[in-house]
């Protein structure tokens, strides 16, 4: 036992700031190697990427679901890393957007990849879907918060389940919905309301418009969301497979409506 | 008391090559009632024949349901199959709790094989004395899955084990081929010619004896009841009795013989695997 501190396992000390029987006495004043008692908390997100915008889209003909976010990490007002992807392929199903702490997001997805790898080695034809990549997600973030140790993202899974377009976000709570449209941040606020109208105007969209409309979005987040990048990506998930575009730019931006502009 | 020197414990060799605990273990499977597995191409059906120790006790159950997708014949030891059986129901709810989904026939099967080899090869262990047949459904469709105390596992298209199996596998070979197309009815009927096919003369099955557990696409396992079952058996009834093979038991006659006569040399146990 290389720590004989005083937990619930073990004896109460011999006396008052003594050792526990078979322990070592700490002399007062000294430096003790004490690291195992405290524990590390994160309290804040270092660097954030800021919202992830995704719906689901079907005309009968094509159907799938479309994720956006871009490609900023603020380190908090500075926008310091300009090329960080934040939508992540899981499988051929399966593309996970993430929002918050940056260095969570890719702890959080380094445990899906060896979880993929898990699968792979068993080599018995089973890949995880979309709902059990959601539930489990959800499981490991509630018990992170559970420890009051979350970890600081909004997770928004967009994929395929049996044939089926599915879409579910997830927050460092733990708190976890399935819609068909979500947007995390201000991408809640701002986006999801033009995504909304959008569809109420034509519900049936192909997968072309489904892709103008997120630009659109992510425009208007643009312009609104000071912790935002014109620099972004679009992955679409569809029964065919998924894809994640290269870096795309805002381009021809229409500043007109901002007052202070000369 | 032994039979002969190698066979004090598990992990010592006879200089044949030979665990004998292991092959004793195997001879467990066979000491109990018989249980049939077939499927087609949407479900997976179990028929199995339960015994009663007596007139005045009620018969042992023999089906076990493990999850919704799931269920399982013991043949061997009753006890050890109910701790197999808590391990699985255990780990299908853990992978139902953390993934909200069933967890893959296969990989709980493999589970149960790696928790059933440990026990044979260390000193201090027995193998389990109990096979299983699993009957399941998942993404990949029916399947049956036998295992072996030797810690074997096999994944079947159809298979009977138990008391003088032999006669119902040599009726499901037979008609091998006609159970993907067939319906779930038929199946159910072909569990149940294959289960008389065990009989001795002067049993015959019956809604008490008889107990049919079903799974399949959008069926949840369940093990039939009486009323059910007996639509079933009335509607074998008319056919005529093939005749009740009894090769199984002759096999294990003629290998206790052997082993009786014999002198120095190792006991002759059936081969490790009973479908050899």
């Amino acid at each position: 036992m290389a720590h004989f501190g005083f937990d619930r396992f073990s004896a109460g000390p011999l006396w008052h700031n003594g050792p526990a029987p078979g322990g070592i006495y700490n002399f007062p004043g000294r430096q003790v190697e004490d690291s195992g008692r405290f524990i590390e908390r994160s309290k804040q997100p270092i660097t954030t990427g800021t919202s992830v915008i995704a719906f689901k889209f079907d005309n009968g003909v094509e159907k799938g679901v479309a994720i956006a976010s871009d490609m900023l990490g603020s380190y908090g007002s500075l926008a310091r890393f300009r090329d960080c992807r934040r939508l992540f392929k899981v499988n051929n199903q399966i593309i996970i957007g993430a929002g918050g702490d940056y260095a969570d997001f890719q702890y959080v997805q380094s445990m899906i990849e060896q979880k993929n790898i898990d699968d792979e080695c068993l080599d018995d034809g089973f890949s995880m879907k979309p709902k059990a990549i959601y539930t489990w997600l959800t499981n490991v973030l509630y018990n992170r918060r559970s420890k009051m140790d979350p970890f600081w993202n909004n997770f928004v899974v967009a994929g395929i389940q049996d044939g089926e377009p599915y879409l579910g976000s997830i927050d460092k709570l733990g708190t976890a919905y399935v819609d068909n449209i979500i947007g995390t941040g201000l991408g809640m606020q701002i986006g999801v309301p033009l995504i909304r109208e959008a569809i109420e105007k034509k519900p049936a969209m192909s997968k072309s418009e489904a892709q103008q409309l997120l630009v659109h979005t992510m425009e208007v987040l643009f312009y609104r969301d000071a912790r935002s990048f014109p620099k972004y990506q679009i992955g679409i998930v569809t029964p065919d497979g998924v894809t994640i575009s290269d870096p795309l730019y805002l381009d021809n931006q229409k500043w007109g409506f901002a007052l202070y502009k000369k | 008391m032994f039979r002969n020197q190698y066979d004090s414990d598990v992990t010592v060799w006879s200089p044949q090559g030979r665990l004998h605990q292991v092959e004793y273990a195997m001879e467990a499977v066979k000491l109990g009632s018989a249980a049939v597995g077939i499927k087609n191409k949407t479900h997976a059906v179990l028929v199995a024949l339960k015994r009663a120790s007596s007139e005045l006790s009620a018969h042992q159950k023999k089906i076990i349901p493990i999850d919704k997708h799931l269920g399982m014949a013991i043949t061997g030891l009753t006890a050890d199959a109910r701790m197999l059986s808590r391990y699985m129901r255990t780990e299908c709810l853990n992978y139902q709790y953390a993934h909200d989904s069933p967890l893959p026939v296969c990989r709980l099967i493999a589970n149960v094989g790696n928790k059933m080899q440990s026990s044979t090869q260390r000193y201090d262990r027995r193998p389990y004395g109990v096979g299983l047949l699993v009957a399941g459904y998942d993404d990949q469709g029916p399947h049956i899955y036998q295992t072996c105390p030797s810690a074997n596992f096999f994944d079947c298209k159809a298979m009977a084990m138990g008391a003088r199996s032999q006669s119902a596998r040599t009726y499901l070979e037979k008609h091998l081929l006609e159970f993907p197309e067939c319906d779930k009815d038929e199946l159910i009927r072909h569990g149940l010619r294959a289960l008389s096919d065990t009989l001795p003369n002067e049993v015959e099955l019956t809604v008490k004896n008889v107990s049919i557990g079903l799974v399949g696409e959008k069926t949840p396992f369940s093990i039939l009841d009486e009323q059910e079952t007996a639509v079933y058996l009335t509607s074998i009834e008319h056919e005529e009795r093939r005749g009740g093979g009894s090769s199984g038991s002759k096999a294990s006659k003629s290998s206790t013989q052997a082993a009786g006569e014999g002198g120095p040399q190792d006991p002759e146990v059936a081969v490790a695997m009973e479908t050899d």
